[in-house]
This record gives structure tokens, sequence and C-alpha cells, in this order.
């Protein structure tokens, strides 16, 4: 074929069946049935058999630049990405300085064309109040212009709801969703642990699941009653969940995306004061974590997301309390899902739906590649039986705050194209590796 | 008997054979206290820190003169004067010390969890000395040892806790003790001063103090840290002293002779009427000179780490 530049080479379609893809330029030239035996006069891209997806969207990550590039930079943060299987990273606006003005916006848009100019792509979240101090609305409008997808003070809840109700209307106005992080603030000061059995044995101050769900609540009556989105962050509980459903029966128009972390661990996670294993909200229950899978499986959690929260190691040595909440996430977070696909606690469909589609449909970002002739070639080659052990040397991000740290995963991306470019090689040596 | 552990950071590490152990050498050193010289060399040129990163009088002098009553030389750190004041970390402080080459660092740290991590971090012997709200296990060997200097046995005793058991690293150290030794334990507080999933833990709840005292062998008072107030998690000290302090017509239903203890620093009149704590049956005066044979016991146990007798 005259115009094919590369071909990847035996790889699994979605629908099942072994297929050569054929990339011309940017797009996707032609799926066709793999043949074994043939042999191609362009370059070839040996898939060997992995599994073919589309490029996938994590609508909820902290890069730290500006303010905290000892944690990440916005370099690293989509190094890891790329490496991870995200092509598209919604960046959280708690920077130093919060993306609450244009300028700031702009500039985390220019780092990321210049480390990054092939992808992935940061799409800046701006803050929904200014300095995320929950005062004052950002100017969202300009926020929008500047190139922002959605508003959010994530880490900050807005307790103040009058305001937080004109920010949802206000960013309604320039189609952008607001993402609600659903904490009570006086009702969980300086937690990082679930309240109950764990933390009263370890004797830590715990933040209670009613933090989460009387703001899930909150939000859920406030989508109804203007009648406008709202995406609600890393959902954690039951609780949250059962009103979640309750408000989609209803038609509600109300999203949720959980991570990885709440689907997978529970609270042992922290036994011995394992810092890796503090985040916010907290690991929750057993229950909680049956409660999620379920949420997850069954569509009342929209989508998936990775909460990328990376930190420097001496910022986690520390005793429990003073360590910062965060695990870095990007690059373990298919692998680790897709261990449930593995247990038959979610089937391959509903996790490319989880990774890639759902996140798109919620912050009406364009859909992922279709994997059909002419559609954008924005892929990734999932190797589910790669085995991989998760070490500071294995990740591309600054963070190496993970509790899976020393842990062998199966199933890794094998390689990532975006507009037709091999982003990441998994066979080659790991570029800004540290 | 073989001392297998690095670290005494929690009572949950040791098994009730270890704890009775501790007990029967508390026993031997409490006699050198009685004596007019109360010095032995057994632990000559050993070395230990008392890193005390939080106000403590009584556990701090209690392990000094623990040390030295073994001749081991003993060196004081507090967190005023010292470079964690200036923002060093506790990990480097730590190293600093360590470098020093010390046997043993006897930990106070104002952070659940700060014995455990440093633990991991030196080589030397790690005694918490007080975490948080999460172990105190030196002050419930101790608590243990005054009652088993009375009792002898736990089987069939009856003990309440009483007062802050949320924010309180004795009563979880000492419920983890005195039902490990065969005690059975209830508790009696506030619910805005009980921890959560209590339910979970092995203990009786009580919230009212007259049935709570009901067929008790102890009664063990917990300080009051007087900004729960402020944290409005208390209406009024008044109102506390009036229902949760411990009054002789509360333990007029306690079993006969029952004893009172009380970690101290003691808020009289709000834990606990001044009568009760001066009373004969009042072991608290017991406890810290238990404290200081019982802390003997410890530092002999693991700086010398497989000796077989004292």
């Amino acid at each position: 074929m005259a115009d094919c530049e590369l071909v990847v080479h035996n790889v699994q379609h979605p629908d099942g069946t072994p297929c050569d893809l054929l990339l011309a330029g940017e797009r996707i030239l032609a799926v066709q049935p793999h043949e074994p035996n043939r042999s191609w006069e362009c370059s070839v891209f040996p898939g060997n058999g992995a599994l073919l997806w589309p490029s996938c969207l994590d609508s909820h990550v902290h890069l730290r630049e500006p303010g905290f590039e000892h944690k990440e930079t916005i370099a690293t943060g989509l190094q890891a990405a790329a490496a991870g299987g995200f092509g598209q990273v919604m960046a959280m606006a708690n920077t130093d300085p919060v993306n609450d003005t244009p300028g700031t916006t702009r500039f985390l848009l220019d780092a990321a064309q210049k480390s990054h100019p092939q992808g992935p792509a940061l799409l800046p979240v701006g803050a929904a109040t200014k300095g995320l101090q929950g005062q004052e609305l950002a100017p969202l409008a300009e926020l929008a212009e500047a190139g922002c997808v959605a508003f959010s003070n994530d880490g900050n809840p807005v307790s103040n709801t009058e305001l937080f109700r004109r920010a949802v209307e206000y960013a309604a106005d320039w189609r952008c969703r607001v993402i609600d992080h659903c904490e009570d603030p006086h009702l969980a000061p300086g937690a990082g642990i679930n309240e109950g059995r764990m933390s009263s044995r370890l004797g830590l101050k715990g933040q209670p699941t009613v933090a989460e769900s009387l703001h899930v609540a909150r939000d859920i009556l406030l989508a109804s009653y203007l009648d406008l989105p709202i995406h609600l962050a890393h959902i954690s509980c039951r609780e949250s969940v059962e009103l979640i459903a309750q408000a989609k029966q209803k038609g509600v128009p109300i999203t949720a995306e959980t991570c990885p972390q709440y689907v997978l661990w529970d609270e042992g996670l922290l036994e011995g004061f394992n810092t890796l294993a503090k985040v916010n909200p907290p690991l929750r229950t057993p229950d909680d974590v049956q409660a999620m899978r379920q949420a997850v499986r069954q569509g009342v959690i929209d989508c998936l997301v990775t909460d990328h929260a990376p930190h420097a190691g001496h910022e986690k040595d520390v005793p429990f309390m003073a360590a910062p909440n965060g695990i870095s996430g990007l690059e373990t977070a298919l692998s680790l899902t897709w261990g449930l696909v593995a247990q038959n606690e979610l089937d391959a469909a509903d996790w490319i739906r989880l990774w890639s589609q759902a996140p798109a449909e919620v912050f009406g970002l364009p859909a992922p590649s279709a994997l059909t002739a002419g559609a954008p070639a924005d892929f990734l080659l999932f190797d589910p039986h790669r085995q991989w052990d998760v070490s500071p040397r294995s990740l591309a991000s600054l963070g190496k705050n993970t509790p899976c740290l020393g842990a062998s995963l199966t199933g890794r991306v094998s390689a990532h194209f975006l507009g037709g470019r091999c982003i990441y090689d998994g066979n080659a040596p790991l570029a800004g590796s540290h | 008997m073989h001392w297998p552990h690095k670290d005494l950071l929690s009572i949950q590490q040791l098994t009730s054979q270890e704890i009775e152990h501790i007990f029967d050498l508390a026993l031997k050193f409490a006699e050198i206290n009685q004596r007019p010289v109360k010095k032995v060399p057994t632990l000559k040129g050993k070395s230990v820190v008392l890193f005390f990163a939080e106000p403590s009088t009584r556990t701090k002098i209690s392990f000094d003169m623990a040390g030295k009553r073994l001749s081991a030389d003993t060196f004081s750190l507090a967190q005023s004067g010292s470079s964690l004041q200036k923002g060093e970390s506790l990990s480097d402080t730590a190293l600093t010390l360590q470098a020093m080459h010390p046997d043993a660092i006897v930990l106070r740290h104002g952070a659940s969890g700060a014995s455990a991590y440093l633990a991991r971090q030196l080589d030397c012997a790690v005694i918490n000395a007080g975490d948080g709200w999460h172990a105190h296990p030196t002050q419930a060997l101790l608590d243990g040892f005054s009652l088993f200097q009375v009792w002898e046995s736990f089987a069939g005793k009856n003990v309440l806790l009483l007062g802050d058991i949320a924010h309180s690293r004795v009563a979880r150290s000492d419920i983890e003790l005195l039902t490990k030794l065969g005690a059975k334990v209830r508790v009696c507080a506030p619910r805005t001063l009980l921890p959560p999933a209590l339910k979970s833990w092995p203990v009786e709840i009580e919230q009212d103090l007259g049935r709570a005292c009901q067929d008790m062998d102890a009664v063990i008072c917990l300080r009051l840290q007087l900004e729960r107030q402020q944290a409005g998690l208390l209406p009024d000290l008044r109102e506390y002293a009036r229902h949760f302090g411990l009054g002789p017509a509360h333990l007029s239903h306690a079993r006969t002779g029952a004893r009172i203890l009380h970690p101290g620093p003691i808020n009289r009149g709000i834990e606990i009427a001044a009568e009760l704590a001066d009373a004969p049956n009042s072991l608290i005066l017991d406890q810290v000179s238990s404290g200081v044979a019982t802390r003997m016991a410890l530092l002999y146990l693991y700086l010398t780490s497989t000796r077989e007798e004292a």
C-alpha cells in the first residue's frame, strides 16, 4: 500500500481479532486481518500480539509545576502519562501559583508544548475560586478562554455552598463542568486514614465516610435543583455510591469518578503507619471496596482517574501524620485495573470505557480514537502478560510514592502512539528515568 | 529467657509470657530500689538517649533514674533546644544520634507511629515512651506491674478505664496488656471521648459511671487534656467532673478494696476526687515506683538482649 508509513504488526483489536494496523500521517490508514508472513515495504512496529486500545484520558492528575518541581515537572509528569497509556491528562490547579489566572494556564500549556510537542496533551483544570481559598470565584471565563477544560478546588473543598453554586452556574455558561472534592472540611481536619477500626488502633485522627457523603448529597441536591452537571471527584465509600446511584436513577445530572486505590485496597494497607498508602480521601474498609467495585461495574461511577499525586521521597519518609497525602499513579493505573479484568470483576470493554470514552464524554472532549480507518492514530498497545517490577527505576514520574513499590504487576503498556507517532516504546530504555 | 525484640513499640508485640517475664525482672529490680545504695553495674558502659520531643516529667525522670541505677550513661534531648526546633527532620536527628552509637533511644513524640518510624531507621533499640494517641507500652507495663504486685494473677479481675479513651495512648496500651493477661476491661467516657469502632475492641462500654464501677477490682482514671473543651468535645469541665469524675459514691459499687490508678499528672477534682487519689487503696504513687523498676527491667532486656538472668 503506497501511502502506508508504518505498520503496527500483530495486535489484537478490541473486537478480539488479530490485526495489522496501517498508519499514514496522523491517521489510521487501514485495519487489516493479521497476516503473519506478509512482508511490508514500510517500517514495521512489532505488536507481538498486544491488545490494541484507544489512548486513555486521565481526568484527574497533579503535575506540581509551577511551584513544586521537586515533586514532579510537567515534562516528567507527561513522560509518566505517556508510559502509563494516557494521551491526555487533566491537571489540577493546586500549583504555586495556583492556576487561577489565564497567565498560569498559558504557562502550563506552553510548558507542555515545549516538553511534549507530540503529546501527551495537558488539559488544564482551573481553580474554581481565587487561590483555592473558597472566598471568591476565580475568573472562570478567562480561564476557559485560555484553555481550561473544567474547574475544581481539588484539595480545598468549597464549603460555602452559595459560592459553590455560583461556580457551577457560571462555569456552565462556558460549557465547563465543576469537579468537586467532596469533603466536609469541618468533619475531616488533618486526617489521612479512615475513621474506624484502623484509626482507633493506630491512634490516628480519622476521616469519617460521612465527611465525603455529606458533600456528595449536597452536590446531588444542587445539581438537581440547578439542573446543571457536577462531577464528583475520587469517590471512596459505600454511602457515596448509594447516593449517586439513587440520584442517577432520578436523572440528576451528576457524574463521578474513583481511583484504582479505592477499588483495590482497603485501610489494612496502612498497617505499620505506611505513608505510601496515605491518600485523601483515605483508603476505606473492605466493605467500601466491594461497594466501589460494584459501582464501577454497574456504571454508577462514570470513570476511573489516577489522582496522580507525586511527592518527593523525603516528604513521605516521615511519621504518618506529617506525610502528605497522595499516590503516584499514572504508570501503574492501567496495570492495576487490568487486574480487575483478569479477575473477571470488569470486562475489557468496561475497562476501555472507564479509562477513555467515559471521561471524554463527561468533560465534553473529543471521543477517543475509534481505531478504524480514517480515525486518529491515537492508541496504545497493552501486553496483558508482561510482568514488571515497580521500582524507582521503572517509573518515569519523579514521584515514587506508590504502595506498589517493590511489587510485581502483570500487564503493562508496551507502546503508546499519538498522532501516528510512537511517544512511548516499552521495549526501549526508559527516557527520563530517575 | 531469650529476648527476641530489638524495639519496644507497643504491647501488641509482646506475648503474655514476655510480659510476665518483665514483671518478674521488675520485682528483682524493685528490690534494688529499696537498698541504701541504689546502683548496680549491670549496664555499665551502655548509653541511653532520652529523646523527649514532647513535654514529660515523670516518664523522663523515671527512665533516667532506671538507666542510672543500672549504671548506664543517660543523655537527654528535648525538642526545645534541639535541632528539631530548627526544622531538622526527625529522621535526620535520629541518624545524627545514631552516629554517636547509643545502645538505645527512648522516644517520646507527639506523632502516632513516630517510634515505629524511628525503629525502622536505627540499628539501636528504640523504646517507645509514648507516641501520639497510639501507644505508651512502658506505662501499661508499669500499670500492670503495680496491679501484679497486689494480685499476682489477672484472671477473673475486672478493670475499668475511665476518661478520655479516644485520645489516650495509655488506654490503648492498658487495654492490650490487661486483656492479654486475662483481665476483663470496661471503659467509661462521654461518647465524644470514645474512639470510633470501639465495638471492635475487647472491652465493655458503659456510659453511667456508677454502673461502670459495678464489680470492678480496679479503676484506672485517665488524664483529661483540658484542651478537649476547646476542641468542642466537652461543653464544660464542671459538667465532665460531675458525670465522669470518680468519687466515693461511684467507687462504692466496686468490689471491696478496689484499687485506684492514674498515670498522672492528676487534675484533682476533675478526673478523680482528691480524697480518692490519696486513699489507702490508691496505687498512684506505687505506679511511680513501679515505673522505675519496670523501666530498669526493660532497659536490661533491650540492652543486654539474650542474657538469662538479672
